[in-house]
């Protein structure tokens, strides 16, 4: 009984944990699918991060917070589009920029407006988000296997988990079987196809990226305002880096990315639960070797594995037209 | 019947910076007609072109289509107007299936569904009615460059194009792939489409076109109905003055077998393997021409003879001496010392630094020794002044060593790279595409150099796709395919179309 119910807290916080990733590498998936490097996901998280439980604090409702965070990320993916996009400026260049700009930048306001050390204030409960527990969650615990499932496993996550899940099917359908999809596939591949089709390149990149700006809000929404209560100095982590790997390791294809996403969260979750427990044969292990784990296991599957991925065609360049 | 112009020019002027591309262009094109527009590479025809598509605008002048003005913006107002284009370089995404290529933005629905089916069926009846052969499922990247030519014009069809523009449609063709193509460009003739086919090909023009338009240096210097004019007049017109289309050449005097390449195979950078199990000899005073279209290990093979690439089995023997095997390998300096020259196939991307001036292009590979450095600090004088000389040589044009070269013109360019292979009189001399994108006056001056070197006892392998370079230089030519060697024949009394068909890979 107690390996089962380490096994469910393991499936449940890998859930968890994987969430953030999953809404940020399928914010990356619309941007580099129509060929515009995001490299800035990491920044755009912090920036939702802090906007998110900042505007949840001040105008008293963690809905605020995500729409102003939705806002805000929006706004720095046209920023990043404006550099690398209108004036074909470096994309990694435009990414790093923002990066340090909004490490700099969260803390520096989040100093200014709230007097504190680069943290925001904490959210009062009407201001953040709770785990949902699903209906007959408590009626069903008491079934043999499935029931605990469903309880433990399924029920009892903020609303971003299951947003973020239902997510990832919702852009396969968009990316592989509308409209918006195929000229995104084609921008990033071959722009020139496309503008000879008469649809402007500039404008569907554009596209892509207001859209990867929405999703990626999310991410650093769940961050401050649903797992934490407040925002902290540099919290996102490197997730977005993370999610950035998931995404190559997944070959651009959302449902690969995903089972890489939850891989890094298995990591992670795994990380979290062998901390300070003694492993058979070899003792304790140091706690800074247990935590490098989920960053071992990305070094060594995107120098490993990810070999044959084909990135898309015209990623990282700049459409310019020939002469 | 006299027929009405579905296209009109007037007055057309575009200028990038300072290059005017081209000047004051007025044209009438007749519905129903094949019309050539012919020139030399840089003559503004595709400039041209690609102002009527919408890929650029024009700074001043008109264009009418049915006798009505229209502003064309962008390839969206061109394409509504019924115009379409199969660029040279194929606009094709090439992991999207045939029919997603053709829909893409024309998709006429947000979700696909009935609409698509509906295009696919309307496809279907395209292919058939102009007999196109397409398999519509089939990924882009699976298909040979023929069927994708025909992708790129079953797309315009769909798109309802009454007038179809084909820029250099044949440069990448086997001589029957464009049978092929001319036989469905005279299909759509007759019904009563409109073709304008950009070229430089004069064969083709004389071949296919009802009427031809002449440019040179962004304007248009003449038009004529295609059975009032010669190949000569035309080619004259071209280049200014006249020109010699075929060269003299003596009887070959073959010597020692300077080169022997035994079974070698070689792979490229992604480890396919792209020449394979390749011999032949390469003898003084000839020239062995390789011909094949583009992609079929010629750029490997001409990799490996240089030293810029080891083979993975075989061996190369030079003067008796293996200079490239499993084991042994000399690269490219070492076999300039043995007197090895090269003009490589891509130009600005091997054969020059186009940042750099023409002074210290014109010194690559000579650059460490006398009189150009002494003890590694260059010699600016002594630069200078070979340089000088050899321009004038080569006649190379503006005769100005500190310019830069991406500011010189195609020929030009070749011509800084031949005088740098030639002036150390080599023994072999190994040339690929050596007129790629060069003008026709250019060409006679290349050409002629390397009559002139197989004359003086030099052995000249000569990589080209274009066959008909081949044909007219070449004492003996073998055909590469899929990469391997399938045919030699002693270059009299061979047609292309012999040729053609090893090209194609058909050796019965």
């Amino acid at each position: 009984m107690e390996i089962s119910a380490d096994i469910i807290s393991l499936v449940s916080a890998t859930l968890r944990i994987s969430t953030p990733l999953v809404f940020a590498a399928m914010a990356g998936l619309f941007a580099e699918r129509s060929g515009v490097i995001d490299f800035g996901l990491e920044g755009k998280m912090l920036a939702a991060a802090f906007v998110a439980a900042s505007g949840a604090h001040i105008f008293g409702s963690e809905w605020y917070g995500l729409g102003l965070a939705i806002v805000c990320c929006v706004a720095l993916s046209m920023l990043h589009g404006f550099a690398s996009v209108t004036h074909k400026g470096d994309q990694v260049v435009s990414c790093v920029a923002i990066n340090i700009l909004m490490i700099g930048l969260t803390t520096a306001l989040a100093a200014a407006w709230f007097g504190q050390q680069g943290l925001t204030p904490t959210l009062t409960d009407d201001r953040r988000f709770f785990e949902i527990t699903l209906p007959f969650a408590d009626a069903v615990s008491g079934v043999p296997l499935l029931g605990p499932i469903y309880s433990e496993i399924i029920s009892g996550h903020y609303i971003f988990v299951y947003i973020a899940y239902i997510f990832v099917p919702c852009v396969y359908w968009v990316v592989f079987k509308t409209r918006f999809g195929l000229r995104l596939r084609a921008v990033g591949e071959n722009p020139s196809a496309v503008d000879t089709a008469g649809i402007s390149v500039e404008l569907m990149r554009y596209k892509a990226l207001a859209v990867n700006g929405v999703l990626v809000a999310f991410a650093g929404a769940y961050l401050s305002t649903a797992i934490n209560a407040n925002f902290f100095r540099e919290m996102s982590a490197g997730r977005g880096y993370l999610a950035l790997a998931a995404l190559i390791f997944g070959k651009w294809h959302p449902k690969t990315a995903l089972i890489a996403c939850l891989l890094f969260g298995f990591a992670d979750a795994l990380q979290i639960r062998l901390q300070g427990v003694p492993i058979p044969g070899i003792g304790l292990i140091p706690v800074q070797f247990i935590q490098a784990i989920p960053y071992v296991l990305t070094v060594v599957l995107l120098a490993g594995f990810v070999g044959k991925a084909i990135a898309p065609g015209a990623i990282g360049q700049p459409y310019i037209k020939e002469r | 019947m006299i027929s009405q112009p579905i296209l009109e020019l007037q007055n057309v002027n575009k200028s990038f910076g300072h290059v005017q591309a081209n000047k004051d262009i007025s044209l009438k094109v007749n519905r129903g007609d094949i019309h050539g527009i012919i020139g030399e590479n840089g003559a503004g025809k595709s400039t041209l072109m690609s102002i009527v598509y919408g890929f650029y605008q024009a700074d001043s002048g008109n264009i009418k289509i049915n006798d009505k003005i229209i502003e064309i913006k962008s390839p969206h107002e061109s394409i509504l107007s019924g115009i379409g284009m199969v660029h040279q370089h194929f606009m094709l995404v090439e992991n999207f299936t045939v029919v997603e290529n053709i829909i893409l933005g024309f998709e006429g629905e947000f979700v696909f569904g009935e609409k698509l089916n509906q295009a696919k069926e309307s496809l279907m009846k395209l292919c058939e009615d102009y007999n196109l052969k397409i398999d519509l499922n089939a990924t882009i990247s699976d298909l040979s460059v023929g069927f994708r030519q025909r992708v790129e014009i079953l797309k315009a069809l769909y798109r309802g194009a009454e007038i179809l523009i084909l820029d250099e449609p044949t440069g990448v063709l086997t001589p029957q792939e464009v049978d092929e193509l001319f036989k469905i460009l005279r299909s759509l003739k007759e019904q009563e489409k409109t073709i304008i086919l950009i070229t430089h090909k004069l064969n083709e023009i004389m071949i296919l076109t009802d009427k031809v338009t002449v440019m040179r240096q962004g304007e248009i210097v003449g038009e004529k109905n295609t059975k009032d004019t010669t190949k000569d007049q035309l080619a004259e017109m071209m280049v200014g003055r006249s020109v010699l289309l075929r060269i003299d050449k003596r009887k070959p005097n073959i010597g020692d077998t300077v080169f022997e390449v035994k079974n070698i195979d070689v792979k490229d950078n992604l480890d396919v393997m792209r020449v394979k199990n390749v011999s032949f000899d390469l003898r003084e005073g000839e020239i062995l021409g390789i011909a094949g279209v583009t992609g079929n290990g010629q750029t490997e093979l001409l990799e490996a003879l240089t030293g810029i690439r080891q083979v993975d089995s075989g061996e190369i023997k030079l003067y008796g001496n293996i200079i490239s095997s499993k084991n042994i390998f000399f690269d490219p300096r070492q076999l300039r010392e043995q007197d090895v020259a090269h003009v490589p196939e891509d130009r600005q991307r091997m054969g020059l630094v186009t940042e750099f001036n023409a002074s210290e292009n014109l010194i690559f590979g000579y650059h460490h020794q006398q009189p150009f450095s002494k003890s590694s600090v260059m010699m600016g004088k002594n630069i200078y002044n070979h340089s000088k000389k050899i321009m004038r040589d080569y006649d190379v044009r503006p005769q100005s060593p500190f310019l830069v070269t991406s500011n010189f013109s195609g020929g030009n360019q070749q011509k800084i790279i031949l005088s740098r292979e030639l002036h150390k009189d080599p023994k072999v001399l190994l040339v690929g595409q050596p007129t790629r994108g060069v003008d026709i006056g250019a060409i006679e001056f290349i050409h002629q150099r390397i009559i002139d070197m197989r004359d003086k006892g030099v052995a000249v392998l000569l990589v080209s796709v274009e066959l008909d370079e081949i044909l007219s230089l070449a004492d003996r030519i073998v055909v590469m395919f899929d990469g391997k060697l399938v045919g030699e024949k002693v270059n009299e009394n061979v047609t292309d179309r012999e040729i053609g068909l090893l090209m194609a890979g058909i050796t019965n």
